[in-house]
């Protein structure tokens, strides 16, 4: 039994139905929780002799906005003493107050923050959640798939007002993202178009789009 | 003296200042609101995102390919070993190998660029501290470095070198030799400024006992590489975790015993000797053959090839315009950047864009920890400590 499959064999017993789910891809396990077991989730992998995931290495959101629960906060966590990693994912809404990690790693503070700013995540128990790394009095959430790369404002330095003002983005040329994927393969031959469409059909309609 | 002054002096004691921008000592753009009791800290919030220009929003915008050099402009002490981490993903995705020759470049031009960043922070760390001298010396030798940058892929900084599938180009047996000629002097200048540094009366006054970081602070604050090994973890994952041929290379993991800012000093110094011992590795068992992919749907053809094959050409256009598709799926991967470890976490939907690709820079968690570490040190301790821990703006804010 590899060392990977001793640990699932490890967590399964002792957490029990606090793990919803988990699989290996790509050689890595990944063990998904509900928002409301996180914290035990996580300060079991800390402090259990055999898990001794002692190390929050990276904490990050990821968006999927045609879920019900568009978000994904995704923990990584780092053993040095067994040298393994592993990763931990649940989801939330845009409401959805998931437990801070602050508790349990101090680390757990900027990622946290971090992912509050480019996401929206909220993080109940979290000491200070404030913007982290947008601009003081910055509106939105940037890293969401619905925030367009341009952004809304831009800013600039105005001699009249003798300081930085925010305007609207004005674009000289508007900004084009090429779409090169070709109809037959990948993502949307694979499970995009539906059924009776004809392959590249679907991007006649899609206005704004060039290339 | 009298009972009045006294009292108005407690009251005057507290203040608060900002640091930066633009302070030089700040090393690059960052703000810190300090409370200060006299000249003891007490609390810094430090404000970060100054040079956030939203590297992580404009990949999920690009092709697998187009995203890489991003990865120069995070660390741009150390640009190729960023690239590094992006291209194991991706490959590890794909299931892309690289071959011998390939590796064995990456392993080298990581180990330049070690150097690069430790020379870096050593001499701008010891000019924080007061010592004018090494950063001339250094900054020579970081020079000849940056030449044997561009004499491999054209530039000295945004290097776009290591490619998904290897590196873009070969390199000539001239610049190799250039390489290896380069070695020996360098350990003479290593010895020459530690000569000014290690046992300098200053230099010590200044870094040891300052900022001494715990086995128990390392696991708590997510830290790693030097800020790891500087307090005795012998932790390094080009030896636990290895990746390319690391595991073939003779090397030690040089460690500190105090944690504290000299101890990563020493840490740093010792290193660039045994990447030097690596490099020569690399320069003597330096394999023939290809130095990338030879997977047509992945590495571009080259330019000759391209005039003559039908086939060649396919690629070249499909790849310079739809890019590969990266099958759907996950993976963190890590590798041990000069600062720590610099992890890419990337989401693929299974198109030629990624979904999500989180970048994991090793000074985020360690500027996220000066707070803590400054507490109860003076003002100028502040700028010696930050020194220490190995900043750099452009991977804290991304």
């Amino acid at each position: 039994m590899s060392k990977q499959q001793t640990l699932i064999a490890h967590l399964k017993s002792q957490l029990g139905d606090k793990l919803a789910n988990h699989y290996v891809s790509f050689g890595e396990l990944t063990l998904e929780v509900n928002p409301g077991h996180i914290e035990a989730v996580l300060k079991f992998l800390r402090d259990d002799s055999d898990c001794a995931f002692t190390q929050l290495i990276d904490l990050c959101g990821a968006d999927y906005p045609e879920r019900p629960l568009r978000f994904d906060v995704v923990y990584h966590l780092l053993s040095m003493t067994q040298n393994q990693r592993v990763r931990v994912k649940l989801q939330a809404g845009e409401q959805t107050q998931v437990p801070s990690a602050t508790g349990l790693f101090d680390v757990a503070d900027w990622f946290e923050r971090e992912a509050f700013d480019m996401y929206g995540i909220l993080f109940a128990g979290h000491p200070d959640l404030r913007r982290l790394l947008t601009d003081y009095g910055f509106e939105g959430h940037p890293l969401r798939k619905d925030f367009p790369l341009s952004g809304h404002v831009e800013v600039r330095f105005d001699d009249d007002a003798k300081k930085v003002i925010q305007e609207p983005v004005s674009l000289v040329q508007e900004f084009r993202d090429f779409d090169f994927e070709s109809p037959w393969e990948g993502a949307r031959a694979a499970n995009l178009i539906p059924e009776g469409v004809l392959p590249g059909d679907e991007k006649a309609s899609t206005e704004g789009q060039e290339g | 003296m009298s009972a009045s002054i006294e009292q108005n002096t407690q009251e005057d004691r507290k203040f608060t200042i900002n640091f930066g921008p633009q302070h030089p000592a700040a090393h690059g753009v960052l703000r810190l609101v300090m409370d200060l009791d006299g000249e003891r800290v007490e609390r810094i919030d430090p404000h970060i995102g100054l040079l956030h220009r939203g590297t992580e929003k404009l990949i999920e915008h690009k092709t697998y390919l187009q995203s890489l050099p991003y990865f120069d402009r995070l660390d741009y002490v150390s640009p190729m070993n960023q690239e590094h981490a992006y291209a194991l993903a991706v490959e590890r995705m794909m299931g892309v190998s690289v071959p011998a020759r390939g590796q064995y470049i990456r392993v080298l031009y990581c180990e330049i660029g070690r150097i690069l960043n430790h020379i870096m922070n050593i001499c701008t760390q010891a000019l924080d501290v007061g010592a004018l001298t090494p950063i001339t010396w250094g900054f020579e030798e970081r020079e000849k470095l940056m030449i044997f940058y561009e004499r491999a892929c054209g530039a000295r900084l945004h290097a776009a070198y290591f490619r998904p599938g290897g590196v873009h180009q070969d390199l000539p047996q001239a610049l190799l030799n250039d390489i290896e000629a380069f070695c020996d002097p360098f350990l003479k200048v290593l010895d020459d400024i530690e000569g000014l540094l290690t046992d300098s009366r200053i230099f010590k006054q200044r870094n040891v006992d300052i900022g001494i970081v715990t086995p128990e602070d390392v696991q708590n604050w997510g830290m790693s590489g030097v800020m790891a090994r500087g307090s005795g973890l012998a932790w390094d994952l080009r030896r636990s975790q290895p990746y390319e041929v690391y595991n073939d290379m003779q090397f030690e993991v040089p460690l500190g015993k105090n944690g504290d800012c000299y101890d990563r000093y020493l840490c740093r110094v010792e290193e660039m000797r045994q990447s030097i011992r690596i490099m020569k590795q690399c320069l003597a068992n330096m394999p023939t053959g290809p130095v990338s992919s030879q997977d047509g749907k992945v590495v571009p053809p080259k330019r000759g090839e391209m005039k003559q094959s039908m086939e060649a050409l396919i690629h070249h256009f499909k790849l310079y315009t739809e890019g590969y598709h990266v099958p759907q799926g996950e993976v963190y991967s890590a590798v041990e950047a000069p600062k720590g470890e610099f992890g890419v976490y990337l989401i693929s939907d299974g198109s030629n864009k990624p979904y999500r690709c989180k970048i994991r820079a090793p000074g985020f968690a360690h500027l996220h920890a000066l707070d803590y570490l400054s507490r109860d040190h003076m003002l100028a301790d502040v700028s010696a400590i930050l020194g220490s821990l190995d900043i750099v703006f452009g991977e804290v804010d991304r």
